[in-house]
């Protein structure tokens, strides 16, 4: 039999070991040795500070009591890592650029640094775990204990025990919790520590569980057959309390204080949570393998009326496996001490940095100039507050009397520390949360679950009174702890989770909606809820009134005098400033803020800077400054940019001009060479026959004749396309003069038929319909006719079907009339047709009368009208449309 | 026996007073008015000279010119082109191409037979 | 070689959509998780009285709740390992997009 003497020694050289592994790793990292410290395998490792004495031993207690619910425990966090992508990354982004050192921290910076919600958390956080280390104190104790029962030696006095792990613990963490002040927060040797003994746990319980399984039981198929013929064979599983403690579970998780230390705090590199996302749920898988096996067998062995909290110590003791029952007791030390550890230390961060360091501001009054040594005084406020915890954890396990009270001490501090979960998921990802939404949800719960699961846990009578119990507070039925508002019949856990939640979460939405957040509380809102568009802080300091001096010496005081002049000898050096005062650029102002958060949190960090900078905060009108300038600039950049596209705009307008002028330079060519060959052409045959009468002796009458003739001809050629250009030229210019006379359509284009004819070169079957024909127009009418005339003529010209037809048309829609003018000659070809209505277009190629000239003064003539020719071409003929204006028929109705 | 003048112009007029002008002095005088198959008209005439007016239906002048510049057979046969545009860049490009006389109308007719005389025994 | 041109920026399209797939996975797992541990909710108890069908056997539950467990696990790690186990965190700003 191992003797608690032998125990304790063992107990000690493995504190020892634990000391030294500590002291090297811390000794590495300061040489730059540490990066196998940092590993993901590490990191993985330090998150089993989740499974604390209360799983160690506690689950297997569990088991035997409600069979499967212990797994929920576990299964809340598989799923938090499982689904990091959704929180845990977010939280762990923000942790980082925030440079937050603990949950308190995290939750004042969001809601704008205030430290009167870290003083919350902080308090909240106190009450909810201290009972939890009182609980890890009771199972070290209560270990040891069993060694002593057997063996008659002097009964151990478990008090007087609990003491001296208490004192170790508190040595420890002081070592190597507060060794180093800077500003990344972290401790190497404390995660290394954890790291093993978070190896020593698994292995002692897995070892058991063999033992058990294959030692015991005879094999994994017997096994299986006596866990279904055991009392707790069978699936009894309260439906609520599966959903419930696997939620809180969850909950608990992200919201630990120590949680939050080992995940986000000591998070070296972002890419660990990924692997950590699929490695930390086989610990779980693995711690929590062998649980039912343990607790089916040790039912089964031990004597009934014995505590099943520690079977996994007495079923190996019974089997003689002392050994192996030591593991265990270093497994269940192990899980205890890690737990106590960095529970402390993540409690005493927020103590000293929310509580102790402001009211030690406060006291030095408003004076920047702080006497001493601000290093020394957050060193020692950290290591007040280490002792302190560990010293209320002890006091409570002592006073409490280690009885039953402690068992459900675990689900109790889980639903306690869950109240943070609002505040600060809503924190992340909700930008209209507030901080008086924040208070409102964390103090409503928090009272919620004290009512509801803190005071009842202490059993009736005892804090809260049987009356309160049955008939409710105040005598108030509907605030019965164990029934609030009337509904009763759930189980009790499931109820303070319940209802502590919901009201808290109610509380703090409602709350958040009807308050309206401050600047500063707005900026880091868009902070967190936006970590991953923007990494960089936003809020600026006004660094004209901080002198580098004053700054040197305030960091000095915090982070060491070595570390601060490091720090602002790198900042000089990336300035190109010469010596070890850089200027207090806004920029490293915000950089200096970060490092002092990391050692004494950010709303202390603001509050000190801000003492030397002048301003006590950064102001809305400071705000507003920035933001009026922002805009100013803003604005400016837009009247550049209008500038610039305006000058685009232009370039652009002047380019066009040019193309057109380009355009119309050659088309003023083309319309030159037309105009030149229209008139030299008649004129060499004037010219040549002329030539030819006066030179050629003994022409014949006849040959004079014809010659003379085809003069006369080219001659009145000539006159009529001078006649044309000139009309063209006027109507083109607007200089015409109009007309207007009353007529009937038929008449005028009976006066056009006429003229066509009477000058006309080829017989012309011209067909209309009278009856139409008769309307009033009020109109230039010699122009009109002048229109008609052309396109009578072009068809006498251009129409050289067997039996040339014209088909007059007169067609009436609403008051709108259309004479269509079309004939049986040959379509005028697709490619030609847009071209018809230039000058000097000319659509046959044997067309010698024409210049080309007729349907463009058509066009111009009808534009001036008001109206509008135009041409459709068909199978069997050309048809020209002439679209007399609307007001000229309407006149005339 | 007279030389073989092709003529190709699409102004009626105008060909007959050539036409009467030259075969009066013992031309051969043909005529073509299409400018699109007058290439093919003057390669399997061959004609001592053609006259070939700048505007045409179908095909410029010019492109006809250059046409039948691009035949080595027909390198040095005399041109003599006739145009009424008057403009200097016409005159330019017809002699770029190869133009063995350029005149603008309206010409006299002692011009047009002493450039058709001169042309034809140049060719000689 | 002509279409050496055009082939890679086709391949890289398929790789990020599928990534962006693989991204809708990793995010849904969690929620599977959650569907699949649900199901006990329904298994019949001993709590249900003598009328109720048959309790489940404590090891078929131990069973069923280890597979999903392992399950799950295993769907992560491969997620982890064919999305993130060769890439630098600072190429990975945005889950929304992966660039």
């Amino acid at each position: 039999m191992t003797s608690v003497n032998q125990l304790i020694g063992v107990s000690l050289g493995y504190v020892i070991f634990l000391f030294a592994i500590a002291y090297l790793a811390e000794r590495a990292a300061q040489r730059g040795k540490g990066g196998w410290l940092r590993s993901p395998l590490v990191y993985t490792l330090s998150l089993s500070i989740y499974c604390t004495a209360w799983t160690f031993y506690g689950a297997v207690g569990y088991a035997a009591r409600s069979g499967m619910e212990f797994v929920t425990i576990y299964l809340g966090p598989s799923l938090v890592m499982i689904g990091w992508w959704w929180a845990l990354r977010k939280l762990v982004r923000i942790g980082r650029a925030q440079r937050a050192t603990s949950v308190a921290d995290l939750i004042s910076a969001r809601y704008g640094k205030s430290n009167l919600l870290a003083i919350v958390v902080t308090i909240m956080a106190v009450i909810g775990v201290t009972p939890y280390i009182a609980l890890q104190l009771q199972s070290v104790t209560l270990s040891l204990s069993i060694f002593s029962e057997p063996g008659g030696d002097a009964p151990l006095n478990q008090l007087i025990a609990g003491f001296w792990v208490a004192f170790g613990l508190a040595i420890f963490t002081v070592l190597f919790g507060t060794r180093n002040l800077n500003a990344n927060e972290r401790h190497d040797g404390v995660v290394i520590a954890i790291a093993v003994e978070a190896v020593v746990k698994l292995i002692a319980l897995l070892a058991v569980g063999i033992f058990v399984v294959w030692g015991v039981a005879g094999g994994l198929a017997p096994m299986m057959e006596q866990i279904d013929a055991s009392p707790i064979g069978a699936w009894d599983m309260d439906r609520s309390r599966w959903v419930a403690l696997t939620a809180l579970s969850a909950a608990a998780f992200l919201a630990l204080p120590r949680m939050f230390q080992v995940m986000v705090v000591e998070n070296e590199d972002e890419r660990h949570l990924q692997i950590a996302s699929w490695a930390f749920p086989v610990y779980l898988l693995l711690m929590s393998l062998f649980v039912v096996p343990i607790a089916v067998v040790g039912l089964d062995l031990m004597p009934a009326g014995s505590n099943p909290d520690l079977f996994v110590l007495t079923v190996p003791l019974a089997q003689g496996q002392v050994g192996l029952a030591t593991l265990s007791f270093l497994g269940g030390f192990s899980s205890a001490t890690s737990m106590v550890i960095v529970a402390t230390l993540a409690l005493s961060t927020m103590m000293s940095n929310h509580v102790v360091m402001p009211v030690w501001l406060n006291l030095q009054g408003p004076g920047a100039q702080v006497s001493g040594d601000v290093r020394n005084v957050v060193i020692l406020s950290r290591r007040a507050s280490i002792l302190m915890i560990i010293g209320l954890g002890y006091l409570y396990y002592r006073f409490s009397g280690g009885g039953s009270a402690l068992a459900a001490m675990g689900l109790i501090s889980f639903a306690g520390v869950a109240q943070f979960l609002p505040a600060m998921m809503g924190g992340i990802f909700w930008r209209g949360a507030t901080r008086w939404g924040a208070l409102a949800g964390l103090c409503v719960g928090f009272s919620v679950w004290v009512f509801c699961s803190l005071l009842p846990s202490f059993g009736p009578g005892a804090v809260l009174s049987v009356a309160t119990f049955d008939t409710g507070l105040f005598g108030l039925s509907w605030l019965r702890p164990q029934a609030l508002f009337g509904i009763s019949g759930l189980d009790p856990t499931v109820h303070a989770i319940v209802w502590s939640i919901t009201l808290n979460t109610t509380a703090f939405v409602i709350v958040s909606l009807f308050t309206f957040p401050g600047p500063l509380e707005r900026l880091q809102g868009a902070q967190f809820v936006n970590v991953f568009d923007h990494s960089t802080q936003a809020r600026g300091w006004d660094a004209a009134l901080a002198t580098s001096e004053d700054l040197l010496i305030m960091t000095q005081r915090i982070l060491g005098a070595t570390e601060a002049l490091d720090l602002f000898r790198a900042e000089a050096a990336r300035q190109g400033v010469q010596g070890h005062l850089p200027e207090p650029t806004p920029g490293f102002l915000q950089q200096l803020e970060r490092e002092l958060t990391g050692s004494v949190g950010a709303a202390t960090a603001h509050a000190m800077i801000s003492q030397l900078v002048g301003g006590a905060s950064v102001s809305v009108q400071d705000l507003m400054a920035v933001a009026d300038e922002s805009a100013q600039i803003l604005e400016y950049s837009n009247q550049l940019e209008a500038k610039s596209s305006e000058l685009s705009r232009t370039a652009r307008k002047l380019r066009d001009a040019n193309a057109k002028l380009t355009a119309l330079s050659v088309q003023k060519d083309a319309f030159l060479s037309q105009i030149s060959h229209e008139l030299r052409t008649p004129m060499t045959s004037i010219r040549s026959f002329s030539e030819i009468l006066r030179d050629t002796d003994g022409l014949g009458q006849v040959e004079k004749t014809k010659y003379a003739s085809i003069i006369h001809g080219e001659a009145i050629r000539l006159t009529r396309l001078l006649d044309d250009l000139l009309d063209l030229s006027v109507l083109e210019n607007g200089q015409v003069n109009l007309n207007f006379e009353t007529g009937t359509l038929s008449t005028v284009l009976e006066k056009a038929i006429l003229t066509a004819q009477a000058s006309g070169t080829g017989p012309l079957d011209i067909r209309r319909r009278h009856l139409d024909e008769a309307v009033t127009l009020t109109t230039d009418l010699d122009r009109l006719t002048q229109v008609f005339i052309n396109l009578i003529t072009n068809a006498q010209k251009y129409c050289q079907a067997d039996e040339p037809r014209l088909v007059i048309e007169v067609r009436q829609d609403d008051g709108a009339i259309a004479v269509v003018f079309s004939d049986n000659g040959m379509p005028i070809p697709p490619a030609a047709r847009a071209l018809i209505f230039e000058k000097f277009a000319r659509i046959s190629d044997n067309d010698e009368a024409g210049a080309g000239l007729g349907l463009a003064i058509c066009r111009e003539i009808m534009t001036r009208l008001g109206g509008e020719i135009s041409f459709q071409g068909g199978p069997s003929g050309n048809a020209f449309t002439v679209h007399l204006p609307t007001q000229a028929a309407l006149a005339a109705q | 026996m007279g030389k073989h003048v092709l003529l190709v112009e699409d102004e009626t007029n105008i060909i007959e007073a050539i036409r009467f002008l030259l075969s009066r002095e013992g031309w051969q005088v043909d005529t073509h008015s299409d400018g699109a198959t007058a290439v093919d008209t003057i390669q399997s005439m061959r004609p001592d000279l053609v006259i070939l007016d700048y505007m045409l239906p179908g095909k410029s002048g010019l492109d006809i010119l250059t046409e039948v510049r691009a035949d080595p057979d027909f390198a040095k046969m005399p041109v003599l082109m006739l145009t009424a545009r008057g403009q200097s860049r016409d005159r330019e490009q017809a002699e770029k191409a190869g133009v063995s006389r350029f005149m603008t109308k309206p010409y006299s007719n002692t011009e047009v037979m002493t450039a058709v005389r001169d042309l034809v025994q140049l060719a000689q | 070689m002509s279409d050496t041109g055009t082939s890679p920026p086709v391949f890289l399209e398929q790789r990020g959509y599928r990534r962006r797939r693989l991204m809708d996975a990793l995010r849904l797992l969690p929620i599977a998780g959650i569907a699949l541990w649900l199901l006990p909710v329904f298994w019949p108890t001993v709590a249900d009285g003598p009328d109720a069908p048959e309790p489940m056997a404590m090891s078929s539950a131990i069973v069923y709740v280890f597979v999903v467990w392992i399950g799950l696990i295993m769907a992560a790690f491969a997620l982890w390992a064919t999305l993130f186990a060769h890439r630098d965190t600072s190429t990975d700003q945005d889950g929304e997009a992966p660039r």
